[in-house]
């Protein structure tokens, strides 16, 4: 195994603690967010108290589109620099948007549930965001797809960078085709968004949220992806006990 | 993960999204819905059909729900002999599913209320309109 130079974000002294402060800051937004949305924030005249799960799946649908934009990045990285650290970074966020997207569809369905009366739809929106989910497994999948690990996880940066194309499919097919799921409130060219100032207070609280914590999850995931391709820090840790 | 189980993940994905795509089609995904004008301009299929709830058409009696579709040049009678989804409002889009019988009448047995992007407290003391 190749060794490693530690991971810039995660190396050196203070770098545990700046990222329990970030997993602070998601904690501290996720409550704002929480109250805010839950409380302060009206309910919707036409949908009602249902109108509330907004503030779970927006968040939700926005960090799967920050994930897989990181992904996009850190896939050309590796292109270029074949570097195990831009894979790995690749790797975990990945991982954040596929759950990100299954916390968009979880939220999603109930909402839809609740508003529109029905679970499912064979939707534009609801179609492409799948195919957006089984391009990103695919991703993940296509790095342990060889025997030789560089090989594979440039087979991966590829179907990174190509993958990307999915995600405007995703968000604008509300707009190019016929659909049951609304048009974007926000992601879209509005100078006066159609939202009550407390609501949207409370949508942006909670994207706020869910970004950081999308990068503390970020942080973490990548340590522990550090840790297990045995990367030699500059100062030696102690043994980790081994298992009995 | 070993290669083999990867690429068997793989063929399983790419199975899934033949399977998506293949069903995206037969259900009509890229056009959701059908305008009255369109369906009356020859959908005889099962088909759904989205407009308008046009103000004053919705009632119910019988178990059946009763409403009128429109969009700017035409109107649909539906009939639903199902309850409808609290959000459904006159004044607001609607899409259903069923087909149009020879007396032009859509009978539909899922009803699902479309709503805008749109999101603002209730009025106090207004009606619902809008």
């Amino acid at each position: 195994m190749p060794k490693n130079p530690p991971t810039p974000l995660l190396a050196g002294p203070r770098a545990a603690a700046d990222r329990r402060n970030v997993g602070w800051g998601a904690a501290g937004l996720s409550a704002a967010g929480l109250l805010v949305g839950l409380t302060v924030a009206p309910a919707d005249a036409v949908q009602g108290q249902a109108q509330r799960l907004m503030y779970l799946h927006v968040p939700a649908a926005w960090t799967a589109y920050l994930a897989f934009f990181a992904v996009l990045i850190c896939s050309g990285g590796y292109l270029v620099w074949a570097d195990p650290r831009w894979d790995r970074a690749a790797r975990a966020a990945a991982e954040i948007g596929l759950a990100s997207t299954a916390l968009t569809f979880a939220a999603g369905t109930l909402w839809g549930r609740l508003t529109w009366g029905v679970w499912w739809a064979w939707d534009p929106r609801i179609v492409s965001t799948i195919a957006m989910f089984l391009v990103y497994l695919a991703q993940t999948t296509l790095r342990w797809s060889d025997e030789d690990g560089h090989r594979g996880a440039r087979r991966a940066a590829w179907l990174g960078l190509a993958g990307f194309l999915i995600v405007p499919v995703v968000h604008f097919s509300v707009v190019w085709w016929r659909s049951l799921h609304q048009q974007a409130t926000l992601l879209a060219p509005n100078v006066a968004p159609p939202i009550n100032g407390l609501m949207l207070t409370a949508l942006l609280l909670c994207v706020a949220a869910s970004t950081v914590a999308a990068a503390w999850v970020f942080l973490h995931r990548l340590a522990v992806l550090e840790t297990c391709a045995a990367v030699d820090s500059p100062a030696p840790r102690p043994a980790v006990a081994a298992q009995p | 993960m070993t290669p083999h189980r990867a690429r068997l993940l793989l063929t399983l994905v790419v199975v899934a999204g033949v399977a998506l795509l293949v069903v995206a089609g037969l259900q009509n995904t890229l056009t959701f819905y059908r305008t009255p004008t369109e369906v009356l301009h020859g959908a005889t299929a099962r088909v759904r059909l989205g407009g308008e709830v046009v103000p004053g058409s919705l009632h119910s009696e019988g178990g059946f729900t009763r409403f009128r579709l429109a969009d700017r040049t035409s109107q649909i009678e539906v009939e639903q002999a199902e309850d409808l989804p609290g959000t459904i409002r006159e004044g607001q889009d609607a899409v259903v599913e069923g087909a149009l019988d020879g007396q032009g009448v859509f009978h539909s047995d899922t009803v699902m209320a479309k709503h805008g992007n749109e999101y603002q407290p209730a009025q106090t003391g207004e009606g619902d309109n809008r």
